[in-house]
């Protein structure tokens, strides 16, 4: 396969040159050749390839100089909307979205979080009431990151409040541009506005833009979530990549400042850190090989913790000047790195990491009750309908 | 260098299963505490059943010496599973670390010829420095005179079922027949691994050629990255057995394992596991490659692995409640164990201690 796939690189490249072709047009010849996510099926930009073999491709062009579609940017549409759409999308669908998603062209938020739903998500309350051809959705949504720069969102709504709340649930694709979404900065304990609140006011959706079922948003939205997971955890990094290495740089920069007791401290974090960078690329070893299971959850746990505890060691190292910080202004970030800044930044924005995405408490019970198969607590809400819960 | 595979490969999980069905047959919970409380706590019956059947004394020593030319990786996957089980038999003191010792002097005829008895079954060996050395650290005073070795040695693994004892001493490493030394079994906090001291008035021994500290410190290297797999071993065992004993067990009308407050210490410990197998597994393979970052692959997994088998057969005895405490059910034999092991090839502080100049983090 290894072979075959370096010939259909050295194809695009031959009659693409990177150095005369637009940037755009190359990613589209990148897409229609199978190169752009070679796990996916032919004809949706991949050749229905093992996903590890990903790698070679990725390597072949970053050799030949060739324009990536600057995946951080578009990390929702690749993490999350793409396998869901891959997953539970139409053909018409898939066609329509796939390509211009992965090509960065379209950017795409998930607005499935609400002020009353958070870690309980199935209890969203944003309603569509279905109008003739389209759905009506009306409710508010939270956290949503580049829903300003958003042309669409994966959205999941109630649409039958007299089921129970997992069985009530749609899940939909939403034009960021209709008239009734109102994007507002959500400022954070960093000062700036990664996030946004979307008001949702008499959107019209059409039904062609349903994905999946009617009812059957919760599981949709499984998908969604568990791939979030694994984009989260699974980045290989080097030795000292992320959080430890800024820190280990801290130290070597500051030798007045060393106790033996730190000393202990940092080696140990030192340690974790290896560790987790460790088990991230036996994660992937395991992925190359199948599709994401939930040991993606154990990896996000850890990463919290580990980049919460090592941004706080920094500050607490850097004495005097941990006492200052860079900014407060309100400025809303197009791209977030979580190492980025000074450290007063880089441990605010770290509190963010055991609630994002899956809060620790959340992950823990996920790990408790679908790896080790431990029984769930009583759930008082589960068959009772959604419109008579306690809100 | 090509990413090192952390995964088992095919060969090693069939050799697991091999050794698993073995342990499961010979060595559950309620033969192992009837056999440690007897007059011979070694199982030396299961020992050569190992060794004859499943060949786990000679998969890393080199065919052209009697082995079978496999590797760490191997080693380690077995270790794990005598983890899992803590069964008593001498394979750390004897096909690590001893055979690790011989191995970096092999150029010796007598060093050849003791390692291929050892691969073959033959015979079993000790290495005789205390089970809590680690890399690096001093070795103790035997000293070589006129009529023989002289000195003690305190705490040694496996030494009490050794046919051969391997001593590094001031003038290099000897070769010496159990009989020649007094080996006293002492009352050890590991019931399944239990050490003892080994004195030397005079004894007779052959002298291998080669440095001593090089083939201690290789030892000690080696074992250091072998324990980090037994330890992964003895973790799994105790979450395993704690989260089974939690669906079962009911009070205030429901599985206890219900109860966020337990369900989320055991989804912690299984958290620390991922981290753990993955240093262990990459130490495995460092010491495989006989690659240039093992010393610091094994650090890593010796100061991880050892806190998190303390961690994991602490929560077992904890979350089995009374039951945890009783000398009938086996949890103690992992507590005692992974306490133990703790202290075994270099404490994690040590390991640290070890790790910081090699990743330029200066005290």
């Amino acid at each position: 396969m290894s072979e075959e796939l370096r010939e259909r690189v050295a194809a695009l490249l031959a009659a693409h040159d990177p150095a005369t072709t637009d940037r755009l047009e190359f990613l589209r010849a990148r897409f229609d050749a199978g190169l752009a996510w070679v796990h996916f099926p032919v004809g949706l930009g991949g050749l229905g390839a093992a996903r590890g073999d990903q790698r070679i491709v990725d390597e072949e062009l970053a050799k030949a100089g060739a324009p990536d579609n600057n995946p951080r940017r578009i990390g929702i549409g690749l993490g999350m909307a793409a396998p869901t759409i891959l997953a539970f999308g139409a053909d018409e669908q898939k066609r329509r979205f796939l390509r211009p998603l992965w090509t960065g062209e379209e950017v795409w938020c998930q607005l499935f979080s609400e002020p009353g739903a958070g870690s309980d998500l199935a209890a969203l309350g944003t309603r569509a009431r279905r109008d003739g051809d389209d759905w009506v959705v009306t409710g508010q949504k939270v956290w949503t990151s580049t829903a300003h720069t958003a042309r669409w969102a994966i959205l999941v709504a109630r649409t039958d409040p007299d089921v129970p709340k997992h069985a009530g649930m749609t899940y939909f694709v939403c034009d960021m541009t209709d008239p009734g979404v109102e994007v507002r900065p959500l400022r954070q304990i960093t000062g700036e506005a990664e996030f946004n609140e979307v008001f949702l006011t008499e959107v019209r959706i059409p039904d062609a833009h349903r994905l999946g079922a009617v009812g059957d948003g919760w599981r949709v939205a499984q998908t969604t979530l568990m791939n979030e997971r694994v984009a989260i955890g699974g980045r290989p990094v080097p030795r000292e990549g992320g959080m430890i290495g800024v820190v280990a740089d801290a130290w070597r920069a500051n030798p007045e400042r060393r106790t033996p007791e730190a000393h202990d401290r940092l080696v140990k974090l030192w340690v974790e850190s290896e560790a987790l960078r460790l088990a991230g690329t036996r994660l992937r070893q395991q992925l190359a090989a199948g599709s994401p299971g939930p040991e993606g959850s154990a990896m996000k746990l850890a990463f919290a913790r580990l980049a919460q505890t090592l941004s706080g060691f920094e500050v607490e190292l850097l004495a005097e000047d941990g006492l200052r910080y860079d900014d407060w202004t309100l400025r809303r970030p197009e791209l977030v790195d979580f190492t980025g800044r000074e450290a007063g930044y880089r441990y605010l924005r770290a509190k963010g990491n055991s609630i994002e995405g899956g809060t620790s408490e959340i992950l823990r019970n996920i790990i408790a009750e679908r790896i080790l198969g431990l029984p769930s607590e009583p759930r008082v809400d589960k068959d009772v309908p959604w419109k008579d819960l306690p809100k | 260098m090509s990413e090192p595979n952390l995964l088992y490969t095919d060969v090693e999980d069939d050799l697991r299963a091999s050794v698993r069905d073995l342990l499961a047959d010979r060595a559950d919970g309620a033969a192992v505490l009837g056999r440690v409380e007897s007059a011979e706590p070694h199982d030396l019956g299961l020992w050569r059943t190992l060794a004859a059947d499943l060949g786990v004394t000679s998969l890393h020593v080199p065919e052209s010496l009697g082995g079978q030319g496999a590797g760490y990786r191997e080693t380690a996957v077995v270790a794990e599973e005598l983890g899992r089980s803590v069964a008593p038999v001498p394979f750390l003191g004897s096909a690590v670390l001893a055979t690790a010792a011989l191995l970096r002097v092999s150029d010796d005829e007598h060093a050849r010829s003791a390692l291929a008895k050892l691969a073959a079954g033959d015979a079993t060996a000790a290495l005789v420095v205390p089970l809590s050395a680690w890399p690096g650290s001093p070795l103790p005073s035997v000293r070589a005179e006129g009529g023989g070795l002289v000195g003690t040695v305190r705490s040694v693994a496996d030494a009490a079922v050794a046919d051969l004892l391997v001593v590094p001493a001031d003038d290099g490493l000897h070769l010496v027949e159990a009989g020649a030394a007094r080996v006293t079994p002492v009352v050890s906090l590991d019931l399944t691994r239990p050490v003892a001291d080994v004195e030397f008035s005079g004894a007779a021994s052959v002298r291998v050629s080669g440095s001593a500290a090089a083939a201690v410190d290789a030892a000690l290297l080696t074992g250091a990255g072998v324990l980090a797999s037994e330890q992964v071993g003895v973790a799994q065992w105790c979450l395993d057995t704690t989260v089974a004993y939690l669906k079962e067990r009911y009070q205030f009308g429901r599985p206890v394992g219900s109860f966020q407050a337990l369900k989320h210490r055991l989804a912690d410990l299984w958290q620390e596991l991922v981290l753990a197998r993955a240093a262990a597994r990459y130490a495995a393979d460092r010491l495989a490659a006989g690659d240039q970052d093992a010393p610091i692959a094994v650090s890593v997994a010796q100061s991880l692995c050892a806190a998190v088998a303390v961690h994991a057969a602490e929560e077992c005895v904890q979350l089995h409640g009374g039951i945890g405490m009783t000398w009938e059910h086996p949890a103690h034999l992992y507590l005692k164990r992974a306490k133990a092991d703790e202290i075994a090839l270099g404490t994690p502080g040590r390991h640290r201690a070890v790790l910081a100049p090699l990743v330029d983090l200066p005290g």
